[in-house]
């Protein structure tokens, strides 16, 4: 039953790491956040320039895979002159990548509100401004909500990757007890658990905030 | 920094056996998911709660950790329990496993919106509810699938470049190791950037005419 003494020794070990996982996910939504919303507004901009390079953003980042962006971000940086630290590449990384994502489900959002009701806005004399806030950003986060929340568990499951250029995450920890204790079954089957258990309580949160904004 | 494209021409041949093996590598794993995929959406239907139930939990625990710690669980994981596979193997298992339970999901969401009274019209009519799948259900959903199918294969493409982890000789691997060996890191990545763009338009436009296609029957 050693494999068993490994897996409930590991956990502790593991779960510490997940701290990083999660941290790590949460710091890449919040700066993808903001570019993806800089994306989305080029896409939906007036400005046939500002479209083009919006969607070349989105072509180039849903295009190539995380982990060749996470290489690049690595190896290429330093040969023109960037040299950044691992942990720096890899959030950077998922936050550009996870941005392009995002920015596709906002603008699918906006799109989503019929135009009636903005030029409805218009005739009453909002201001730009407030038809954003007032009118388009309620229901656009109403309507993407599912789609952010798939993307923040998709997220959560790339930030794996990171344990390529040795960030101390939690798939990293459980290469280094698995490669320490001989054992990978149980060593990844506790990375494995911790995963699930993050996730589920991920969907779960997002189906609360569903049913919360959700208007009858 | 001077770019040296030599480094990619004489290394071609290599270069054409990594992007052959991805390929590879993608279409057998995508032939694995959708056939388990379709398999376990169908015995969704025939079964029980006690079996629905179990595939639920498949598909929650495939969909729910890393790619990458799903391989190495395979991987290297997998002599703990007597198996014992190559890399690619491994990887092709692996890819087609992980896609199975996405296109299982897919496929459940098209035999749903099939409306019931058509299968209600095909079982007065004598019909055995293989036929209805076959005949009524899979020509239908096939129409309202198809965006999220190859929304799904472009997805594998993608995770095609994670099987360089485990020592599998795809276009990844070969180009990093490239790389490594003649620290013409920018030339390889870039190339390598290149076709994976390459072969996700491919495969857009490839699933905009398949769209096309299975659509030229309906009304719209």
């Amino acid at each position: 039953m050693s494999g068993l003494t490994t897996f409930v020794q590991s956990m502790p070990l593991l779960a510490h790491a997940a701290i990083s996982t999660i941290w790590i996910s949460l710091l890449s939504l919040f700066i993808g956040f903001f570019i993806g919303t800089g994306v989305c507004a080029a896409r939906l901009s007036r400005h046939a320039v500002l479209r083009w390079i919006g969607g070349v953003y989105v072509g180039v980042f849903r295009g190539v895979p995380m982990l060749v962006q996470l290489l690049v971000a690595y190896y290429c940086l330093p040969f023109i002159g960037i040299n950044v630290p691992p942990l720096v590449a890899a959030v950077g990384t998922a936050s550009l990548c996870t941005a392009s994502y995002i920015a596709e489900i906002m603008r699918g959002g906006f799109l989503g509100i019929p135009a009636g009701q903005l030029e409805a806005a218009r005739v009453l004399g909002m201001s730009w401004f407030d038809m954003l806030v007032r009118i388009q950003v309620p229901q656009a986060l109403r309507l993407t909500l599912p789609a952010l929340v798939n993307e923040m568990i998709l997220l959560l499951k790339a930030s794996s990757l990171i344990s390529v250029v040795g960030v101390e995450e939690l798939t990293r920890t459980a290469q280094n007890v698995a490669a320490s204790t001989f054992e990978p079954l149980p060593a990844y089957l506790g990375a494995a658990v911790i995963y699930l258990c993050i996730n589920g309580v991920l969907a779960l949160a997002g189906q609360a905030a569903e049913r919360r904004l959700k208007i009858a | 920094m001077h770019i040296n494209p030599s480094v990619i021409t004489s290394n071609a041949g290599p270069i054409l056996d990594g992007l052959g093996i991805t390929v590879f590598t993608w279409t057998a794993g995508i032939a694995i998911g959708i056939a388990l995929g379709f398999f376990i959406a169908v015995l969704q239907i025939f079964c029980g709660r006690v079996v629905r139930g179990a595939l639920r939990v498949y598909i929650e625990i495939i969909r729910g950790t890393p790619f990458l710690l799903q391989l190495f669980l395979l991987y290297y994981g997998g002599p703990s329990f007597g198996l014992r596979l190559e890399p690619m193997t491994a990887g092709i298992l692996g890819l087609g496993l992980y896609g199975s339970a996405y296109f299982a999901e897919i496929f459940r969401a098209g035999f749903l919106s099939v409306p019931s009274g058509q299968l209600e019209a095909a079982d007065v009519l004598g019909m055995a509810r293989w036929q209805m799948i076959l005949r009524i259900q899979v020509p239908q959903m096939l129409v309202i699938i198809v965006p999220a199918l190859v929304n799904l294969i472009i997805v594998l493409s993608k995770e095609t470049a994670v099987l360089s982890i485990v020592t599998v000789p795809e276009l990844t691997f070969v180009l990093t190791a490239i790389g490594s060996a003649s620290f013409a890191f920018v030339e390889t990545l870039l190339t390598l950037c290149l076709c994976y763009l390459a072969l996700v338009e491919l495969t857009a436009r490839a699933g905009r005419w398949m769209e096309s296609r299975v659509g030229r029957f309906m009304i719209r």
